[in-house]
C-alpha cells in the first residue's frame, strides 16, 4: 500500500498521507466498538443506573414541608429561633393546614416530620382536621391551643430545619444520630441505637460464614486439586450441583433438615443425641442463617480455591520435604502462602455476597438471624419509611463496592471465573 | 486410591483421616439437596420421613404432591410466568451482552475499564438494593405489576455473565480471520455470522444459560416488582414457605433439582467442545 513518497510523507495506496489514513482507520473502529456497546450501556442505564440513583436521591430528599407548606417555610426562613415565632408564621401555618387538610395532603407533612420526631404526626394532622374552623386571625394564640406542642420551640426548630429541600436527617437516623433539642447532632439513645448494632452483626456474621467457608472449601479444594482428573470431575459435581441449584429450593431444603421435626433432629434422637422432648432449635434463629447461607456461598469459595491451587505444582511440597521439612512446616511456609491469592478472592466474594443477602435470612433467620438486607426490605414493604430504606441502603452499597474494588485489585474483573 | 506405598502409619492415618473430613464436607454439600427428593414422595403432609418411609413401605410413597403441583392453577400458572420471563430475558441480554462484548474486546474501544464496570455494576450491587431502586423507578413509570417490568428488570441482571463469558471467549479470538473473511468480500454481517459467531457460540449459549438461571431463580425484584399476576416459580415457592407450608414445593424443588442437573450437564459438555475447539486437552 506505500509505495509512494511525496516530500518525505508516507502515502497510502489513495494518495492520502499514510498517517491520516491510519487515524481514520482508527476513529471507524473506535466508533464501530462504541456503537456496539452503545445499546447495553443505554439499557444499564436506565433500566439498572437510573433507578440505584433514584433510591439514593429519596435519602436526601426532603420535598414534603417546603411542597405542601410554602406559605409556613417562606415565613420561616428569617425566625432567629430563639423564641416561638411571630403571628405572621402562624398565619401562614395555619393557611398552610387549612390547604393541606382540603388537599388531603398533610399527612405526608406528618409522616415526614414524625421520623424527626415522633408526636408530630398526630399534632399535624389533629391540628390540620381544627384549622378549618378558624376563620379569621389573629391566629398564633389560637394555634397554641390547638396541640401543646406547638407551644415546644423544638416543634418550630425541626419544622424550619426540613424547609430545606434536601436533608441528612435519614442517615443520621440509619447510623442512630439524630438531631437534639438545639439542632446539634448527638447519638439516639442507648435503647433506640439499632441501625448500628445491625450493621455491626451483619459484618459480624458475614465473617463469620466467610471464615467457616475458608475452612471447610479449604480441605476439599485441596483434594480436588491433587486427585487425578477422573475423579475430581466426578467430585467436582458435589460442588456444582448445589451452585446450580435454585436458592430457594436449598433454602426449602434447609428448612426440611433443620426443622425440629426435621431431618436432622430426627436423626439425633434416633442415636439418643438428644432426648425426644427437647429437640434442638436449629432453625429460625442465627444457627439457621449461618448453616443455610454457608452452604449457599461454600461454591463460591471452593470454585477460585481450586482454580489457584491447580496451579501450583506439586514438585514444590516434593522439593520442600525432601529438603527435610516435615509435612506440616513445608505445608505451611510452602503451599499456604501460594494459595493465599484464592483465599483472598474466595474470601472477598463470600463476604459482599453475605452481606446483601435477603432470602436466606428472611426464609430461616427468624428474628435473631436477619441482616440488614431484611430491614431495608421492611422499610421498603412494611413500614414505608423510603428515605430511610434509601439510606441504609446507600451505606450498604457503598460498603459492598468499596470490598469490590479491593476484590479487583486483588483477582481483577476480567480474570472473574463462572462455573 | 490407596496410601503410597512408602507411608508410615502417621501418613497412613492422615491420609484416611483428611479423607474422611473430605467425606463430610461432601456430604455436607449434597444431603440437603438429595434428601428432598425422597421426601417429595411422602404420603404424609411432613417435611420428614415417617416410619413407612424408612421401612420402604410403597404405601408411604405418593405422587399426590406432584398431582397438586400440576393441578394446582397458581403453580402452573408460575411455571408458564418463570418460562415467558426467562426467555424473554434471556434473548434480550444475550443479543445485548454479546453485541458489548464485541465492541468491549476491541483494542480501540475508549474508556474500556469504566464502561466495563457500569455493565457488570447489576452482578455486583446487592439484590435488595437494586430491588429497592428499580422498584421506586419503576412504579413511577407504570412499569411495577407489569411482564414488561420484570423482563426488563431480570435483562439488566442478566447481562453481566453473558458479558463476562463472550468477553472470556473472546480473548482467545485469531482477529486475523475476520480480517481475512472482509478481504475476500464478505460484508460484516455475513463475517459475524459465517465466522465470529460459530467461534464464540460457547460463550455466548454458556452466558445465556447463566442470564436464563439468573432470571428463573430470582425471586427478590420479583417480590419487589411482581403483581399477583406475574407471579414466578421462586416467588410461588417464597410464600409457599412463609404462608402454608407443604410438601408440593418439595415436588417443585425435586423437578427444580432435575433441571439444574441438567443445565449443569449442558455447560459441561460445552466446555469440553469449546476446549476441544481451540486445541486445549481437558484441565
Amino acid at each position: 500500500m506505500t509505495d509512494q513518497t511525496a516530500g518525505g510523507v508516507v502515502l497510502a495506496a489513495d494518495g492520502t498521507p499514510l498517517k491520516a489514513s491510519l487515524n481514520r482507520a482508527l476513529r471507524k473502529s473506535r466508533i464501530r466498538a462504541l456503537l456496539l456497546v452503545a445499546p447495553l450501556l443505554l439499557f444499564i442505564l436506565f433500566s439498572f443506573l437510573i433507578p440505584i440513583f433514584d433510591m439514593m436521591f429519596r435519602s436526601v430528599d426532603n420535598w414534603h414541608v417546603g411542597t405542601l407548606m410554602p406559605k409556613t417555610s417562606a415565613a420561616l426562613a428569617d425566625w432567629d429561633g430563639k423564641a416561638l415565632p411571630e403571628e405572621p408564621v402562624f398565619a401562614a401555618l395555619v393557611a398552610d393546614l387549612q390547604a393541606g387538610a382540603k388537599s388531603r395532603e398533610i399527612g405526608k407533612v406528618g409522616r415526614r416530620l414524625n421520623y424527626e420526631k415522633s408526636g408530630m404526626r398526630s399534632m399535624v394532622v389533629s391540628s390540620a382536621r381544627k384549622s378549618k374552623r378558624l376563620k379569621n386571625g389573629p391566629y398564633k394564640a389560637k394555634v397554641l391551643k390547638m396541640h401543646k406542642k406547638w407551644r415546644d420551640l423544638e416543634t418550630w426548630t425541626v419544622i424550619k430545619r426540613n424547609t430545606a429541600p434536601y436533608t441528612i436527617g435519614y442517615y443520621l437516623n440509619a447510623v442512630d444520630m439524630k438531631y437534639d433539642k438545639n439542632g446539634d447532632i448527638v447519638m439516639q439513645n442507648k435503647n433506640r441505637r439499632i441501625y448500628g448494632k445491625l450493621f455491626l452483626r451483619t459484618f459480624a456474621i458475614s465473617l463469620a460464614i466467610t471464615v467457616i467457608c475458608v475452612i471447610l472449601a479449604y480441605p476439599i479444594s485441596f483434594l480436588l486439586a491433587t486427585l487425578p482428573l477422573r475423579y475430581s470431575n466426578l467430585l467436582m459435581i458435589f460442588v456444582l450441583l448445589p451452585f446450580w441449584t435454585s436458592l430457594l429450593v436449598r433454602t426449602t431444603a434447609w428448612i426440611a433438615m433443620l426443622q425440629s421435626q426435621g431431618v436432622l433432629n430426627d436423626l439425633f434422637v434416633f442415636f439418643g443425641f438428644v432426648a425426644e422432648e427437647n429437640r434442638l432449635q436449629l432453625i429460625h434463629n442465627l444457627t439457621g442463617t449461618i448453616i443455610a447461607m454457608t452452604h449457599i456461598l461454600l461454591p463460591f469459595m471452593v470454585l477460585p480455591l481450586y482454580s489457584v491451587m491447580k496451579t501450583i505444582p506439586p514438585t514444590y511440597m516434593r522439593a520442600a520435604l525432601s529438603l527435610g521439612a516435615n509435612p506440616v512446616v513445608a505445608f505451611v511456609r510452602i503451599y499456604m502462602p501460594l494459595t493465599l491469592a484464592g483465599i483472598g478472592a474466595g474470601s472477598i466474594l463470600v463476604f459482599i455476597l453475605s452481606i446483601g443477602y435477603y432470602i436466606t435470612p428472611a426464609l430461616v433467620g427468624g428474628t435473631g438471624g436477619t441482616l440488614i438486607s431484611n430491614q431495608i426490605a421492611y422499610h421498603m414493604q412494611s413500614s414505608l419509611n423510603w428515605g430511610l430504606a434509601g439510606a441504609l441502603g446507600a451505606i450498604l452499597l457503598f460498603s459492598v463496592l468499596g470490598f469490590y474494588l479491593l476484590y479487583n485489585k486483588i483477582v481483577g474483573i476480567d480474570n472473574m471465573k463462572l462455573g | 486410591m490407596p496410601p503410597p506405598a512408602y507411608a508410615g502409619p502417621v501418613e497412613t492415618t492422615w491420609y484416611y483421616g483428611f479423607r474422611l473430613i473430605c467425606a463430610f464436607i461432601f456430604i455436607f454439600l449434597i444431603t440437603p439437596i438429595l434428601i428432598i427428593v425422597p421426601l417429595s414422595f411422602n404420603v404424609e403432609p411432613y417435611f420428614t420421613f415417617t416410619q413407612g418411609m424408612l421401612a420402604f413401605d410403597p404405601d408411604a410413597y405418593s405422587l399426590r404432591w406432584y398431582e397438586d403441583f400440576i393441578s394446582n392453577t397458581q403453580w402452573t400458572h408460575s411455571v408458564q410466568n418463570s418460562f415467558i420471563i426467562a426467555i424473554a430475558a434471556t434473548v434480550l441480554a444475550t443479543v445485548l451482552g454479546t453485541l458489548a462484548a464485541l465492541g468491549l474486546s476491541n483494542a480501540n474501544m475508549p474508556y474500556r475499564a469504566l464502561t466495563m464496570g457500569l455493565l457488570i455494576s447489576p452482578m455486583i450491587v446487592p439484590l435488595i438494593i437494586s430491588a429497592a431502586g428499580m422498584y421506586f423507578f419503576y412504579s413511577n413509570i407504570g412499569l411495577d405489576q407489569t411482564y414488561l417490568g420484570i423482563i426488563l428488570a431480570h435483562t439488566a441482571l442478566g447481562t453481566p455473565f453473558v458479558v463476562i463469558t463472550v468477553t472470556a471467549t473472546l480473548v482467545g479470538f485469531d482477529h486475523s480471520l475476520t480480517r481475512a473473511s472482509a478481504n475476500l468480500g464478505a460484508g460484516p454481517t455475513t463475517t459475524f455470522f459465517k465466522i465470529t459467531m460459530p467461534l464464540i457460540l460457547p460463550g455466548v449459549i454458556s452466558g445465556a444459560l447463566f442470564a436464563f438461571i439468573t432470571s428463573f431463580d430470582e425471586v427478590v425484584v420479583v417480590l419487589f416488582l411482581a403483581g399477583f399476576e406475574q407471579r414466578t416459580i421462586p416467588r410461588q415457592m417464597w410464600s409457599g414457605i412463609r404462608e402454608q407450608i407443604s410438601p408440593t414445593i418439595l415436588a417443585v424443588a425435586t423437578i427444580l433439582v432435575m433441571i439444574s442437573i441438567a443445565l449443569l450437564a449442558t455447560l459441561e459438555l460445552l466446555r469440553r467442545r469449546g476446549e476441544r475447539m481451540r486445541g486445549i486437552s481437558p484441565g
